[in-house]
């Protein structure tokens, strides 16, 4: 479903993703693993067609996603790593403008809509301003907008980051159901280790923009000689604490730098 | 066509619910207004030219549309820092159609702006002649909007952040409002002065304006119609592109 070949990323002198293959089958929930600054999110945006790689090859069911932008679109969606909403409108426009742009079928929308915020609990408040809301009501609803229609491929960029135990649970066996029901293949990242031990078929760990570990949870366990996923994680990227590196999405900082 | 709908209806949503915007954005022009109808129209009149309101309304208009129709370009930049365009550009809609429903959004918020210059004109004694020349002004003042629109947002795919946009901009919207006749006569102006002033395409807004709202054109009215139809056409070529280059 997703064929990544010998994918470079070069931001000016520094770079981001260095001659990275790997292979996601259809209907496989892989968990895409490195600390901070590790070159997750740059990976995902090429995946997603949002940045242009310097060099190597992407297949996205059957789609180039640098070429081929319109048909690889139609075949993805995304839980992005930041805020991707309107906080000048409601939460339900939000889901509206999302089930236009993705072409929901119009006697399906409203029911759609309801349903999902009802998961995550916004119902009731879903003629509310975004900008009123907390950061983890925030997260929620860019959760319930990324799972309103339902792609073949689904990437979650650290979906369920400062959202409470009960809440990512609660979301993760939605995003299980998903996958089971409607043979989704799920890609996605996430800074709780236990979470990809317990939902990911598959788990591939990169660290200064190269994969250093591919396998299930199990494998990379035994490869390591750890109990846990997490202690297994460190002992394959060191304790070293990581900054995060400027990408193309810094934009501020990096103008004020030349001037 | 409905993700052009909605992109367009949410710019209109936006910009009613930012009543601080609408009512700030209206202080200039009615400055303007005031300042050069009052302060300079006894001259106006002694020179011969007949009522300076009469004249200045329309070129005040101009002014404030192209103000509001640019600085909507500054949208993409904020949609940029909020995240919501990355929400439309990984979108299966065609980036075409998300920079047309762009467009027309902020194009209908300049020309609403536009609207209600004039209304505020009507206050101080500004009078149109009837209710067809009120129409085809509005016809006008929404080909001024779309192109300045169109221009914001090729400009605001082209930077990053908004401290740069707003320094190109103000460098940009001075000279394009005082040299296009908005608040004087183009009769018996020096030949070179009038040729820098041919070459700015605000000229033919202000001129159609002044046409229909008060019937003081200099140039033909299918003449301004033309080649602010051909501007249009060029803008559009150029900002979808620019936009559709564009990586978040």
């Amino acid at each position: 479903m997703i064929k990544v070949e010998k994918l470079i990323k070069k931001f000016k002198n520094f770079t981001a993703v260095n001659n990275v293959s790997f292979d996601v089958k259809a209907g496989e929930i892989l968990a895409f693993l490195g600390p901070n600054g590790a070159g997750k999110t740059t990976t995902i945006k090429m995946l997603t067609t949002i940045l242009q790689p310097t060099s190597g090859k992407i297949l996205l069911n059957g789609f180039d996603p640098s070429h081929e932008q319109d048909k690889a679109r139609h075949s993805f969606g995304i839980v992005f790593q930041d805020a991707s909403l309107d906080e000048d409108l409601t939460a339900y426009e939000n889901m509206y403008i999302h089930a236009v742009l993705y072409d929901i079928p119009s006697r399906q929308r409203k029911k759609r809509i309801q349903n999902l915020l009802e998961f995550v609990e916004l119902l009731d408040r879903k003629e509310e301003l975004v900008k009123n809301f907390s950061g983890g009501m925030k997260r929620r609803l860019e959760i319930a907008k990324g799972l309103l229609h339902h792609p073949k491929i689904l990437f979650l960029d650290e979906p369920t980051q400062g959202l409470d135990p009960q809440t990512r649970n609660h979301i993760w066996q939605y995003i299980k159901k998903m996958n089971q029901e409607e043979k989704m293949t799920v890609f996605f990242t996430t800074h709780y280790i236990e979470e990809a031990d317990k939902i990911a078929d598959r788990v591939i760990v990169v660290d200064n923009g190269k994969i250093i570990s591919v396998g299930t949870p199990e494998e990379i366990k035994k490869q390591t000689n750890k109990k846990n996923l997490e202690e297994a994680f460190i002992s394959l990227t060191g304790r070293e604490i990581r900054d995060e590196k400027p990408e193309g999405n810094m934009p501020v900082r990096m103008r004020v730098r030349r001037r | 066509m409905e993700t052009i709908y909605i992109l367009w209806l949410r710019q209109i949503k936006k910009y009613l619910r930012s009543k601080s915007r609408i009512i700030g954005s209206l202080g200039q022009p009615v400055l303007f207004m005031l300042a050069l109808g009052y302060g300079l129209g006894p001259i106006f009149a002694k020179a011969g030219q007949g009522n300076y309101l009469e004249f200045l309304v329309p070129g005040i208009i101009c002014m404030s549309i192209v103000f509001t129709a640019i600085f909507s370009g500054l949208e993409i930049i904020w949609d940029r820092q909020f995240g919501f365009l990355k929400e439309m550009l990984v979108a299966p809609v065609s980036r075409l159609e998300i920079m047309v429903g762009r467009s027309l959004g902020g194009a209908t918020v300049a020309s609403i702006q536009g609207l209600i210059v004039l209304a505020l004109s009507f206050l101080i004694g500004f009078r149109i002649g009837n209710l067809w020349h009120l129409l085809v002004a509005i016809i006008f003042m929404f080909m001024i909007s779309l192109l300045f629109t169109l221009l914001g947002t090729g400009i605001a795919c082209l930077l990053k952040d908004y401290n740069a946009f707003q320094l190109i901009v103000n460098f940009l919207i001075m000279p394009l409002v005082f040299l296009s006749g908005a608040f004087f006569p183009l009769d018996d102006l020096p030949k070179i002065f009038l040729k820098v002033i041919s070459f700015n395409p605000l000229t033919y807004g202000v001129d159609a304006l002044r046409g229909t709202l008060s019937g003081l054109g200099h140039f033909a009215l299918w003449n301004d119609f033309s080649i602010l139809f051909i501007i249009i056409i060029v803008f559009t070529f150029i900002s979808s592109y620019l936009f559709s280059k564009i990586e978040a």
